[in-house]
């Protein structure tokens, strides 16, 4: 029997963090691209774009994240696509990710009041002009916040791929603490680790709110 | 010919008819007063005037364009007319000089330099040459106002619509705001004003439009028709706001 120090569990648990750490950024780029799409087509007006991306929110936030990646690995597989645990886990967190921060950037476009709209109109701005010079870069100011703060979320869902079988923190714990029979010091050096991720994410968002806050 | 031409114009919202087969023209050089209670169709009739609102039937034209809601459409015509609102709707993430060269620049293609030049003369116009750097949120909302018809004038519009422009300003701030505009006034400047200021209409304006339940109820001379009013509305009207 092979016998592990502390410095071996928290040696696997960082190299595990690594995993982590990369499906957390691959989700929030994919969910940052995703979002935009729609963001833009819900801008359109086009009632049955709108309606198709509410379906979408509706579905992707009134269902749990660990259903929509077993369906991403288990049901994508029975249909004859094969998928990797890695691609799985990125696929189900970028849709994920997507679903929510669209309805956080819809927020923010929408408080902006309807008169910027119109006094752009009113100078001859297109609406990709008014967008690019207008609205995007009073939106993102407002959006910035939330969506880091969001990110957090995404870093604790990753730990939803350990169930179908990706190597990441959590799933990394798991196996050391079958290998130690410690759970209390394995999880509580995964816990800390996560909290080692979120907390700087966390704390962005707050001051980030607060610098916009007063600016206002 | 006349720069506007508003002929039999009808406009829903719904079931509600909020104007009621408008006729109206509008010479080069006029100022324009449309007064009339709130609901009367007047800030409407002047949110038609430049596509910011569909009506039904009838046919505006502006400087021989036809008036439509269509992108395309608004974006010709808002090189001839400029909008100054009530709220200023000024770009909040811009600076003063920003917020007038945006459009000059992207819409009209001229160079930076050109745009800086026309911005700093407008804003000299407005008596506020000393406030290009500034952010909109640091100034008084007279001077925001102010502002506004600078970026409105540097679009070198042959029209300009204001939307009850001093009526969210202090009282104190207003005059500001109406010596601006009785200076673009004596410049030659077509202005079509939805407006509560009755002085102002009375002895700047050229004609006043008293609009009632969707209707031109009385048109005439600014001078004439606040002495001599014809309808009891206009009466009654005249009476409660002077």
């Amino acid at each position: 029997m092979i016998e592990f120090s502390n410095y071996d569990i928290i040696r696997n648990l960082l190299i595990a963090t690594q995993w982590t750490v990369l499906l957390s950024l691959a989700a929030f780029a994919g969910g940052i691209s995703v979002a935009l799409c729609l963001t833009a087509a819900r801008l359109t007006k086009n009632p049955a774009l709108a309606g198709l991306i509410k379906l979408y929110v509706e579905v992707f936030q009134g269902t749990p994240l660990l259903m929509q990646m077993f369906l991403c690995f288990f049901g994508l597989s029975l249909v004859g696509l094969n998928i990797s645990a890695w691609n799985a886990a990125v696929l189900s967190l970028t849709l994920f990710t997507s679903a929510f921060l669209v309805e956080i950037w819809r927020g923010c476009i929408d408080t902006l009041p309807k008169g910027q709209w119109e006094a752009s109109r009113c100078l001859g701005l297109s609406f990709l002009q008014t967008l690019r010079y207008v609205v995007l870069p009073q939106a993102f100011k407002v959006a910035l916040a939330p969506s880091i703060g969001f990110s957090v979320q995404v870093v604790k869902g990753t730990a939803l791929a350990s169930v179908i079988g990706f190597v990441e923190l959590t799933k990394a714990g798991t196996m050391l603490n079958n290998a130690t029979f410690e759970p209390f010091k394995v999880f509580a050096f995964v816990a800390l680790i996560y909290f080692a991720l979120c907390y700087p994410l966390s704390l962005t968002s707050k001051i980030l709110e607060k610098k916009f806050n007063v600016s206002r | 010919m006349s720069l506007v031409n508003i002929h039999e114009v009808h406009k829903y919202y719904g079931d509600l008819h909020v104007l009621k087969g408008i006729n109206l023209n509008i010479k080069a050089g006029e100022v324009i007063s449309i007064i009339g209670r709130s609901g009367s169709g007047k800030s409407t009739l002047l949110r038609c005037m430049n596509g910011l609102e569909k009506y039904q039937k009838g046919g505006i034209t502006v400087d021989g364009k036809e008036v439509t809601t269509e992108e395309i459409q608004v974006r010709i015509l808002a090189r001839s007319v400029g909008m100054i609102f009530q709220s200023f709707n000024l770009f909040p993430h811009l600076t003063v000089g920003e917020n007038i060269m945006l459009a000059p620049t992207i819409v009209l293609k001229k160079s930076k330099q050109e745009a800086q030049e026309t911005a700093k003369a407008m804003l000299d116009k407005v008596g506020l040459a000393d406030k290009f750097d500034s952010f909109p949120e640091k100034l008084s909302g007279g001077q925001q106002q102010r502002v506004a018809i600078a970026r409105a004038l540097a679009m070198n519009p042959k029209v300009l619509l204001c939307d009850e422009i001093t009526s969210a300003l202090d009282p104190e701030l207003v005059g500001d705001v109406l010596k601006v505009l009785e200076q673009l006034a004596k410049e030659g400047m077509t202005l079509v004003l939805v407006t509560h200021e009755m002085n102002f209409a009375r002895d700047v304006g050229d004609r006043v439009v008293f609009m009632h339940q969707g209707k031109v109820w009385e048109e005439g001379p600014a001078k004439e028709v606040f002495a001599n009013p014809q309808t009891d509305e206009l009466k009654n009207f005249v009476n409660s706001v002077l």
